[in-house]
């Protein structure tokens, strides 16, 4: 492996807003960082708080979820549910050591490609400051399989 | 011990507290249909065994070992898998072997902050030398060994093949005496055993399945900790803002501590199709939370929110108090890396 990090961003788009945002960037040509790896949800209130702990947990250095403006919903109030797990989720992800940048939501619309691709670059650049998580080999060790990880006392 | 054809049956505390040997006595007189029908192979809470009397088994020939307990340090490895290796059917018998449970949330903590508190930070230790148990340590007569302390807390599942898992902190006598039961009747009339891998002496539903308060439409304003609220003795207690786990917990106990006006603990951790007990708690109940509506300006939402959540004093501790080790994440960072 190279000494050079590219951080690994999972994105949760919701069907309706975010993830036309990101088809958007595209079809615009908008240059962005390619470091996202978009799965697209129906909601942003689909995305289950395991989801985002199975992607850290898989290897992504970061999370994005990202959904409709409130108000704005094709559910009317999914994404309000997203924000109040979010909350909770980011509440609790500090009592784990994982830091707030790590995980993020992001409002965009169907037409703000814009606002999309400027959030992933500034995630780019947060998690490239932070470092790689490598949970498996560095908080677990050796994927779990190590007992005895140093640590001086 | 003399061979006179009855199963063998063992009982095995590796970190735990002695409650589910407790539990298992409590079935009553039960406890002397299980002497009739097996013959006690190892039991230390119960019976003067000793290790060597185990290690001259030989492999296979304890019909069924209860293993209760997490996997805190190298002895407990070294007893999981020898009892491993001497039984026929290994149970990870209660909430610790099972996921973990209360020795799992010092996963929440590092094994350096764990030495500090218990050895240094501790009102009740003056230690001034700072010394620490050592793994070995020379002494005229030789060299002497305590057991390495482990970095994680693992579940018994996570060190050896498990046959069956009974959850609970502890379980259920009723439970376990029912799970007895489908044992001897295994052992003696030949019926069938349930699929190996399966959670026995416990339901599948959620908890509320089997609590008997009334349940409504949850629209929930705030949380409260135990000793600021008087619960309404017929409502469900996750309406009136206390924390019960019961919605992502499997059933199988009777819906104890709902009864008597505690939230669920969640000790029968995740019903079947869950994988992470915690991050199903925390999704449930954040979507619930009644605060903020989508008309709401984004920050004036935000805001509600966060002090709404802010309610929740310690979620990882809470959500997470018997599965820790069972969790995706299974422990939190601290940045040292593994050796």
């Amino acid at each position: 492996m190279s000494d050079h990090f590219e951080p690994v961003i999972v994105g949760f788009l919701c069907n309706w807003c975010s993830y036309r945002a990101a088809d958007l960037a595209g079809t615009a040509r908008i240059k962005y960082a390619p470091n996202l790896r978009p799965i697209r949800v129906m909601c942003s209130g689909r995305v289950d708080p395991q989801f985002v702990l199975q992607a850290l947990r898989s290897g992504a250095d970061g999370v994005l979820i990202a959904g409709c403006h409130p108000g704005e919903c094709h559910y009317v109030n999914g994404n309000i549910k997203a924000l109040r797990r979010f909350t909770l989720l980011r509440k609790t992800l500090e009592q784990w050591g994982i830091e707030q940048e790590r995980v993020q939501l992001l409002w965009a619309s169907a037409s703000e490609g814009t606002v999309l691709a400027a959030a992933v670059n500034r995630m780019t650049e947060d998690l490239r400051a932070l470092g790689p998580l490598r949970w498996g080999e560095k908080v677990l060790g050796d994927n779990g399989a190590a007992h005895l990880v140093v640590e001086e006392v | 011990m003399t061979e006179n054809g009855k199963p063998k049956l063992a009982m095995y505390w590796a970190s735990s507290c002695g409650g589910c040997e407790i539990s298992v006595l409590n079935i009553h007189e039960n406890i002397l249909t299980v002497d009739e029908v097996f013959d006690i192979a190892f039991f230390p809470c119960i019976a003067d065994f000793k290790i060597k009397d185990v290690e001259a088994y030989p492999d296979g020939y304890i019909d069924i070992c209860l293993f209760n307990g997490a996997i805190r340090n190298s002895e407990n490895e070294e007893m999981a898998q020898l009892l491993r290796q001497k039984s026929k059917v290994l149970v990870a018998f209660g909430s610790c072997a099972y996921e973990g449970c209360i020795p799992a949330l010092s996963n929440l903590t590092t094994k350096k902050a764990t030495f500090e508190k218990v050895y240094f930070n501790n009102p009740t230790i003056d230690n001034p030398d700072r010394i620490l148990p050592q793994h070995s340590t020379e002494v005229a007569e030789g060299e002497l060994t305590l057991p390495h302390f482990y970095h994680t807390v693992k579940s018994l599942d996570q060190v050896v093949e498990v046959d069956y898992f009974i959850p609970g902190c502890p379980p259920e006598p009723p439970q376990i005496w029912a799970v007895l039961q489908v044992v001897i009747g295994a052992l003696t009339a030949g019926q069938p055993l349930p699929p190996a891998g399966s959670i026995i002496g416990a339901g599948t539903m959620a908890l509320c399945d089997e609590c008997t308060r009334e349940k409504k439409e949850k629209t929930i304003k705030r949380f409260f900790r135990p000793y600021e609220i008087q619960p309404n003795p017929d409502q469900c207690l996750l309406e009136q803002g206390i924390i019960c786990m019961g919605i992502a917990t499997r059933s199988g106990c009777g819906a104890l501590c709902p009864s008597v006006g505690i939230g669920c603990r969640g000790c029968y951790g995740p019903p079947d199709g869950v994988e992470d007990q915690g991050a199903k708690m925390l999704s449930a109940i954040a979507s619930v939370l009644d605060v903020g509506h989508e008309s709401m300006d984004e920050d004036v939402l935000e805001e509600l929110i966060q002090e709404a959540v802010d309610t929740i004093a310690d979620p990882a501790g809470t959500f997470y108090r018997f599965s820790m080790a069972h969790s995706i994440l299974k422990r939190v960072k601290n940045g040292k890396g593994a050796a």
